[in-house]
């Protein structure tokens, strides 16, 4: 709970109307979209401007109040949960586009920025800025940033990281530090601006963002491909790059996500078949043509039982439109999902969903598991009701199976979703001793007070020696 | 924290359903289509956060207190959030089993009590009401006040919003529409006219093109004089009683006149009657006859298409944009047909403006209630508008062309508003010519 005397200086700082404190405003900032997660915070700012988040942090600084940024409140690991109170900062209102600079093909953006806006903001004047999560109509650049947002296009152009120049970060002391900048080349000091991408608001909040751009590809072309086996599907997809053909999509969707797709859309898709892949190419028309016909065949010789090419643009949605429902189509089964991003080497994604599999049946429940195959990005995705005590102890199990799984196969833990809460307890199954005392080393030399964003990617629990804690957001039952 | 007696909050799993509310799974994708979200920029003020709201009241973590209220209230129940709903919550349905729930449990304001059980009941006296307004606009008043700065002294926004009515028809058209207009040449069709309040009270030259519409493709028209409000205000403002109580009265009417369908040019009032089926699903001696009703009940764009439509039509020059209103486009799902009934008219040069099916803040009350949120929905609306170039704007609902026309002036645009069947009557009054 704050004094008065800070509600006071908040207010002072951000402006009363920027200032929400509320019961109806703090029941609305506990939570974001991170299944039964929630707290509620002691009250929520809406800074204005850089300087202001400098202000607000120096005042956490002095009066001990703990600062959790948000954007849209997307996220799917609970980083902008504040779990431990405090003041919700909420950074939507610095939302423009400052410039694009077409010369140097940068965008400098203000954090509340829609990714979205950004994409058709660029691609009016033909240009391209690729990361492209799932949340992107309403998710914001400095979210996406903070959590190093991946998407669908990820194995091609890579992620939200390989599109950041630089930064203008606000510490957690207060001070304003500028990372990077618009030269492709720059080996000054320690690559700060890597070190800020992917921290989830525990080092920093970022309130200007230098993204990369480049030319958008001129053509594009979208293949559906069913398979009998699973093992074809994922042989079909190391033998396209095996080729050297590297399409920004390459997804798949497994049996129980195609037979939920199918009650959901009714769209015809074959039940029988084990898997399916959207394949996505572009770039100049020649190549893209050239590269289709080549990755067509690669799928005939891995068995493909039916492949579909798309046309037109029409054509393009409408083969994605199973991809694209396989969320929804999932989420309307059951009250509760709970989607995880475990990820592998791409040679591994069949064994992977195998593993899924295998959980699903010993835990009894439902997994679809569809996703990135060509990045080895996968969601399995368990549908479930968080009023089912018995279910959901099962449930807690399955994911704990699933991570161990992923690195087994020699991969990690997130893919692009983050730590956060909910994989807080996972962390030394990756990083091992050693990678969270260097973790921690950051974290204390940047934040000594501990006041940005607590209690999250297991930093604080680590420190004090004991099991990753999490605040349940419980139904009625 | 909520009491044994449920004092705190909605009693749990009770109203609005809880079930409902558990299948929100918070992904936000609603913020991004939300109105009241993108003006505000806060979650309390999003679909994701007022179904939040009431999941905590239903678990007892929040009371029913005056904000709590307000901002069930804040929802324009656009219905735009339960279109990109991934899990199929229908998020403004929630909303307003809240206000439903808030009605039966909150002592609610005399003036609320008398406008839903007294006044809206009855033509009659809600004609007698708009009195004083036509006395105003026609008696130099207006003038007057618009003039002087008078009307800023006036509480909440009245000053403001008394400028957003149309100028009134010299009288109301359902006392001078006949119980039924016959067909011109052969009739091929007998067709109830749902005539709305407010397209009566307002638009009342709007509604007479209709009828005259109609007539001229064959259609005998009925249009009773008995007729009651649709509903939906009551029940938007939680009142369902006074809503259930009016939609059982329009279906007994109009069962009396055997007509093949019920056309409406309202938008509201054919998002009601196409709803009535649901409202009533649970009352065992309506479910039947709300059912039949309902399945009769069409828009006037919507039948129009659906007929082998009069062609021959004169020349309207106009660069046309049309705005989507919320009770067609997701409360009904019609937007393809005024398109094609606009682009059918010669002359008629048709340009999409963005976002065309967003809402534009008119709701119903809402400009009156929320003035200040209503205005920055609507300067968005009047942007894409503008950029169009359009000179008319077409909408078929009385509230969306109030809030358009008001808009238009707003901003200072030199354009008109207008409902689309007017656009198509005076083609074929053109023709006539």
């Amino acid at each position: 709970m704050f004094e008065q005397s800070t509600l006071a200086e908040l207010a002072r700082i951000v402006g009363t109307a920027n200032l929400l404190t509320s019961q109806e405003d703090l029941a609305c900032y506990g939570f974001d979209a991170t299944p039964r997660l929630g707290h509620w915070p002691d009250a929520v700012a809406k800074p204005g401007s850089t300087d202001e988040i400098s202000q607000i942090l120096q005042l956490a600084n002095r009066a001990g109040f703990k600062v959790v940024p948000r954007g849209a409140g997307t996220n799917l690991s609970g980083g902008s949960v504040p779990i431990q109170g405090g003041l919700v900062v909420q950074m939507n209102r610095l939302n423009r586009i400052l410039e694009i600079d077409t010369e140097n093909l940068t965008a400098l953006v203000e954090p509340g920025v829609v990714t979205s806006d950004l994409h058709s903001a660029v691609e009016s004047i033909g240009l391209f800025y690729p990361p492209d999560p799932g949340s992107m109509t309403v998710s914001t650049m400095g979210g996406n940033v903070a959590e190093n947002a991946g998407g669908l296009r990820g194995l091609k152009y890579g992620v939200t990281r390989d599109y950041v120049m630089g930064l203008e970060v606000v510490l957690p002391t207060g001070e304003v530090i500028n990372t990077g900048g618009k030269t492709v080349k720059n080996v000054t000091g320690y690559d700060l601006t890597r070190l800020m991408v992917g921290s989830e608001g525990t080092l920093g909040i970022i309130t200007k963002i230098l993204a990369r751009l480049i030319p958008k590809p001129e053509a594009k072309k979208t293949m559906l491909v069913y398979y009998r086996s699973l093992n074809d599907a994922a042989e079909t997809v190391s033998s396209i790059i095996a080729h050297r053909i590297i399409p920004p999509t390459l997804e798949f969707l497994d049996n129980v996500t195609v037979r939920c797709v199918e009650q959901y859309i009714h769209a015809g898709l074959p039940l029988e078949m084990e898997a399916i892949l959207l394949i996505e190419m572009d770039g100049p028309a020649s190549v893209v043509e050239e590269d289709g016909d080549r990755v067509v065949q690669v799928c005939r010789q891995h068995n493909a039982a039916e492949i579909q090419v798309s046309k037109s643009a029409e054509d393009s949605l409408r083969l994605a439109a199973g991809r694209r429902a396989a969320l929804p189509a999932l989420a309307r089964i059951k009250p509760t999902m709970v989607l995880e991003d475990a990820t592998v080497p791409r040679s591994q994604v069949a064994a992977m969903v195998r593993r899924v599999q295998r959980i699903a049946e010993t835990h009894d429940l439902l997994i679809g598991t569809f996703g990135h195959a060509g990045d080895g990005n996968l969601h399995p995705t368990i549908v479930c009701d968080e009023r089912d005590h018995d279910e959901m102890a099962r449930v807690e199990k399955a994911v704990d199976e699933i991570f161990r799984a992923a690195l087994e196969l020699g991969g990690t833990l997130s893919g692009e979703h983050g730590i956060g809460l909910s994989k807080a307890p996972f962390m030394t199954m990756e990083l091992k001793d050693s990678g969270m005392k260097a973790t921690l080393a950051i974290k204390r030399a940047l934040d000594p007070n501990n006041v940005l964003n607590p209690g999250k990617m297991y930093i604080d629990d680590y420190a004090a020696g004991r099991k990753a804690t999490k605040d349940v957001l419980s139904p009625v039952s | 924290m909520a009491d044994s007696n449920g004092q705190k909050g909605f009693a749990p799993k009770r109203v609005p359903s809880y079930d409902e509310l558990l299948n929100c799974i918070r992904c936000g994708l609603c913020l991004s289509v939300c109105p009241t979200y993108r003006q505000a920029g806060t979650e309390t003020n999003s679909p994701r956060g007022r179904v939040a709201l009431i999941r905590a009241a239903a678990e007892g973590k929040l009371e029913l207190s005056p904000n709590f209220v307000d901002h069930m209230y804040r929802c324009l129940n656009c219905m735009a959030c339960a279109a990109v709903c991934p899990s199929g919550v229908e998020a403004h349905e929630i909303i307003v089993d809240a206000r439903i729930e808030i009605d039966n449990k909150l002592p609610q304001p005399a003036i609320k009590n008398w406008i839903f059980e007294g006044l809206v009941p009855s033509p009659g006296r809600m004609e007698a009401a708009v009195w004083p307004l036509r006395l105003y606009q026609r008696s130099g008043l207006r003038w007057l006040a618009e003039h002087t700065g008078v009307l800023n002294l006036l509480p909440y926004n009245l000053g403001k919003t008394a400028q957003m009515p149309p100028t009134l028809p010299m009288s109301p058209l359902r006392q001078r529409l006949p119980e039924v207009t016959p067909a011109r040449g052969e009739r091929r069709y007998r067709v109830g006219f749902f005539l709305g309040c407010a397209q009566s009270l307002l638009f009342a030259e709007s509604s007479a093109a209709t009828v005259r519409v109609l007539s001229r493709n064959g259609a005998e028209v009925v249009t009773p004089k008995g007729a009651v409000c649709c509903g939906m205000p009551a029940m938007a403002y939680g009142d369902l009683d006074s809503a259930l109580r009016l939609a059982r009265q329009n279906i007994d009417l109009f069962e009396r006149t055997g007509v093949d369908a019920i056309v409406t040019d309202c938008a509201t009032c054919g998002e009601s009657g196409k709803h009535y089926r649901e409202w009533l699903k649970h009352d065992p001696a309506y479910a039947e006859k709300a059912e039949t009703y309902s399945s009769r009940f069409r828009d006037i764009s919507e039948f129009l298409t659906e007929i082998p439509l009069d062609d021959r039509l004169g020349e309207v020059k106009a660069k046309v944009t049309y705005h989507d209103p919320c009770h067609l486009v997701r409360g009904q799902g019609v937007s393809a047909q005024p398109r094609q009934l606009l682009q059918g008219i010669p002359g008629v040069e048709l340009v999409e403006m963005k976002e065309a099916d967003w809402c534009c803040g008119g709701a119903g009350t809402y400009a009156m209630t929320h003035y200040e949120m209503s205005m920055g929905i609507l300067d968005r609306k009047m942007e894409n508008a503008a950029a169009t170039g359009a000179e008319v704007i077409a909408s078929g609902c009385p509230v969306c062309q109030m809030q358009l026309a008001y808009g238009v002036k707003r901003a200072g645009l030199p354009a008109q508003v207008t409902h689309p069947i007017a656009l198509l009557d005076k083609a074929y009054e053109n023709r006539d010519r």
